[in-house]
């Protein structure tokens, strides 16, 4: 009888030691892409871990195949995500196919306010419909594509001097997109320390997203719009404009008379490497990596300067970074909502900036010498106030890969003319709408 | 006494050792997994597959409403000239692997069959290209490509004399869709000729006597001995890479993307941008159903020819 006692209360006690580790311990899994700002958020989170008992795994993918492999996992309703990093574009399809949990009376109870965060984030990472207070994400990683240059070749005497001979001016950072292009054209082929160098690394590639992000940063100077009236859907005249058709025939031109041979379908690594390896005098990337280009031994330091994507008609930078979301068929939602919360702290956000993570916490981003906190944070808050981002509609991918394809059709194969292509990428995104029931 | 000797030896029905159950049901029993796993993994998705290409369904949108839309789809695939394109893209390249493939595999599995030292050695050195993976000879065909300092334009500037870095073999719209047939020729030629060689093996020795005491010219044996011998084989060989290079998607996917532009955007890229990337299910499984009414027509055109071939 003693014996049947002892076993059942050992029983019982091992089943809430279970049911307590299980309740208060839990293994979360992040999933972000496979890049620099992943690895310090791997560093940051050990502060999570010990403060909260859970432990963190992480899955990382690499760009290219972040978007397939994450939609995929979501529209399977997997769960290998409890906590997603998901790119911008994504919020509408994780709000309306309900992936991703509402997290307004989260934010309400545990008195987080989105107004601590820079407005342009909350508006593109977090929030569906667009610009309405329905919160799916938190900011987690301000970003937007900008510009990187060889300060040591524009401060040499020789090739300032050339500079000035063949164009009047004097070299420096542009100031406007024709004036870049101008300087990219100058180094194009020119002889520096004995090696030929070309003018520029822009984004090209064809498969994911690439020569819509690169074909954007010249498109939104000019003035492009995806409608005139927002919400409308009323793309003629607008995505086909005389600017953007302008624009399109300055990318082309640009890729044509600028680049490396070779890059036709080059996006984030082929940029980091013509520039690592001294092929390029400038090129365009996303801050998230230029901690990292600042830190490289080679072509780092005082070698390298940045700069924000230069205006033309307007400012405009093309958007990237993200929001992090709780996916919706985790069966962890409690755990991934605390670590929402301690990722929400502006201490944890003022070491994730430290770490080389873009903090999107308006404590970090006003804080008292942010702007001298490194060479690119002042170009970074330049570009958030001027950040347009790409449809976050939730047929983005089909939205975005008929442009992939009208651009690169049209900058890379000679298809056609830019007008064409931007009046085919009408016809081709009404399609998508009209399917949808917007038209 | 044979007879009694052979009925005796045959077993007792194994029904009647198995109550109830009649040499039909045994059978059934045996065949019915494979039956049913055929049928869950073949015929049903097939069926399925038939089903949303009427529809406009889409996997990502879940809470959507899914509507019969008739012969929209198919509409719609056969109106678009992307589409039209993608099957010219295939097209060229199947043409062009198939016909380099077959002619170079049949000319080194002549000259491997000819007798001399290190024919083993030989022989296997020219197929180690089809034991590598798609995605591995992709990657590095790519670096052989690369304008700067890619060995094949420095090979072919060596030659020519022009510049390597001023000519794209993957970024030139004329010249990308060369630069898959090459590295599929590259790869998949050893495949072709080891049927040949088996073919050319296969030969009986005393029909090239007969035609020697004969005196037929080695031309006159080449064309009327060798020639319709191998033709099977070599038929064979034609439609295993016909339809492996129909559905060809890693290796162009590995060294161009589908790019520049469109230009090497086989019809197999395109079905997986529609189904898996855009999610457009329902149009997705309309054009893998005409591409499979494609693939099975020209397949079943081509095996009736090849069994006509093989009793001649």
């Amino acid at each position: 009888m003693i014996v049947r006692k002892l076993a059942s209360v050992t029983a019982v006690s091992l089943a809430s030691l279970c049911y307590a580790n299980s309740s208060h311990a839990e293994d979360l899994t992040l999933c972000w892409a496979a890049w620099d700002p992943a690895n310090a958020l791997v560093e940051l989170s050990k502060d999570f871990e010990k403060k909260s008992g859970h432990s963190m795994n992480f899955e990382f993918v690499p760009w290219p195949n972040f978007a397939d492999r994450m939609l995929n996992e979501l529209n399977s309703g997997g769960k290998l995500c409890d906590l997603l990093i998901g790119d911008s574009q994504w919020i509408g399809g994780g709000a309306e196919n309900g992936h991703y949990v509402k997290l307004n009376d989260f934010f309400d109870s545990e008195g987080i306010s989105m107004d601590d965060f820079a407005p342009a984030t909350v508006y593109a990472y977090s929030t569906w419909p667009k610009g309405t207070p329905n919160y799916y994400a938190l900011p987690a990683m301000g970003d937007a594509n900008g510009w990187f240059y060889r300060k040591d070749w524009f401060g040499r005497d020789d090739i300032k001097a050339a500079y000035k001979e063949a164009t009047g001016e004097e070299l420096g950072e542009p100031k406007t997109q024709k004036e870049m292009l101008q300087i990219a054209q100058f180094f194009q082929g020119r002889e520096i320390d004995g090696k030929k160098v070309y003018g520029a690394a822009i984004f090209t590639e064809r498969g994911s997203e690439g020569i819509t992000m690169g074909a954007t940063s010249a498109l939104y100077p000019w003035g492009f719009k995806y409608e005139n009236t927002p919400g409308k859907y009323d793309m003629e005249g607008a995505v086909n404009s005389a600017e953007a058709v302008e624009a399109l025939e300055f990318y082309k031109e640009f890729y044509k008379t600028a680049t490396p041979p070779g890059y036709t379908n080059s996006y984030m690594g082929e940029s980091l490497d013509a520039f690592k390896s001294g092929q390029v005098a400038m090129a365009m990337n996303w801050f998230a990596f230029f901690p990292g280009l600042y830190a490289d031994p080679d072509t780092g330091g005082d070698k390298i300067d940045f700069f924000v994507n230069p205006p033309q008609n307007q400012a405009g930078s093309t958007l990237g970074g993200q929001g992090i979301s709780v996916v919706s068929y985790s069966e962890k939602k409690d755990a991934s909502l605390e670590y929402i919360k301690w990722f929400a702290d502006p201490a944890i956000q003022a070491q994730w900036w430290s770490m080389g993570g873009y903090s999107a916490h308006n404590s970090v981003l006003k804080g008292d010498g942010f702007t001298e906190s490194a060479p690119f944070a002042g170009d970074f808050l330049k570009a958030m106030e001027n950040v347009q981002d790409f449809w976050q509609e939730p047929t983005y991918a089909e939205l975005l890969l008929a442009m992939q394809k009208r651009i690169h059709d049209y900058v890379v194969a000679d298809k056609g003319t830019a007008q064409e292509a931007l009046d085919m990428l009408i016809e081709d995104w009404t399609e998508v709408f009209e399917d949808e029931g917007k038209l | 006494m044979t007879i009694d000797r052979l009925a005796s030896a045959t077993p007792v029905r194994v029904a009647r050792k198995i109550k109830g159950l009649s040499d039909r049901a045994i059978a059934w029993i045996f065949v019915g997994p494979t039956i049913f796993l055929l049928l869950a993994i073949n015929i049903f998705p097939l069926i399925w597959t038939i089903n949303l290409s009427f529809t406009n369904y889409k996997a990502n949108r879940i809470n959507r409403e899914v509507k019969y839309i008739g012969l929209r789809n198919y509409e719609r695939i056969l109106g678009d000239s992307d589409i039209w394109l993608s099957m010219q893209a295939t097209a060229h390249f199947l043409f062009w692997t198939l016909f380099f493939q077959v002619l170079l595999g049949f000319a080194l599995a002549w000259l491997i069959n000819r007798k001399f030292r290190g024919n083993d050695l030989w022989t296997t050195i020219i197929v180690l290209p089809m034991m590598l993976s798609p995605a591995v000879v992709g990657n590095f065909w790519t670096f052989l490509y690369q304008p700067q300092i890619g060995l094949f334009n420095y090979i072919i500037a060596f030659f020519t004399g022009a510049d390597p870095s001023s000519f794209e073999m993957l970024g030139s719209v004329d010249l990308a869709p060369w630069s898959i047939v090459i590295v599929d020729t590259w790869m998949w030629t050893p495949f072709v000729m080891l049927i040949c060689l088996a073919g050319l093996r296969s030969i009986p020795d005393y029909i090239y006597e007969a035609a020697e005491i004969d005196r037929a010219s080695k031309l006159r044996q080449f064309f009327t001995i060798t020639i319709p011998m191998v033709l099977p084989f070599l038929m064979l060989a034609v439609l295993f890479r016909g339809i492996e290079n129909f559905k060809m998607f890693d290796l162009v996917v590995q060294l161009t993307g589908g790019g520049p532009g469109s230009v090497t955007e086989m019809a197999s890229i395109n079905l997986k941008r529609e189904a898996f990337e855009k999610w457009r299910t329902g149009y997705s499984s309309a054009f893998a159903i005409i591409l499979f009414v494609t693939v099975f027509g020209l397949a079943s055109i081509y095996v009736k020819a090849l069994n006509k071939v093989k009793e001649r």
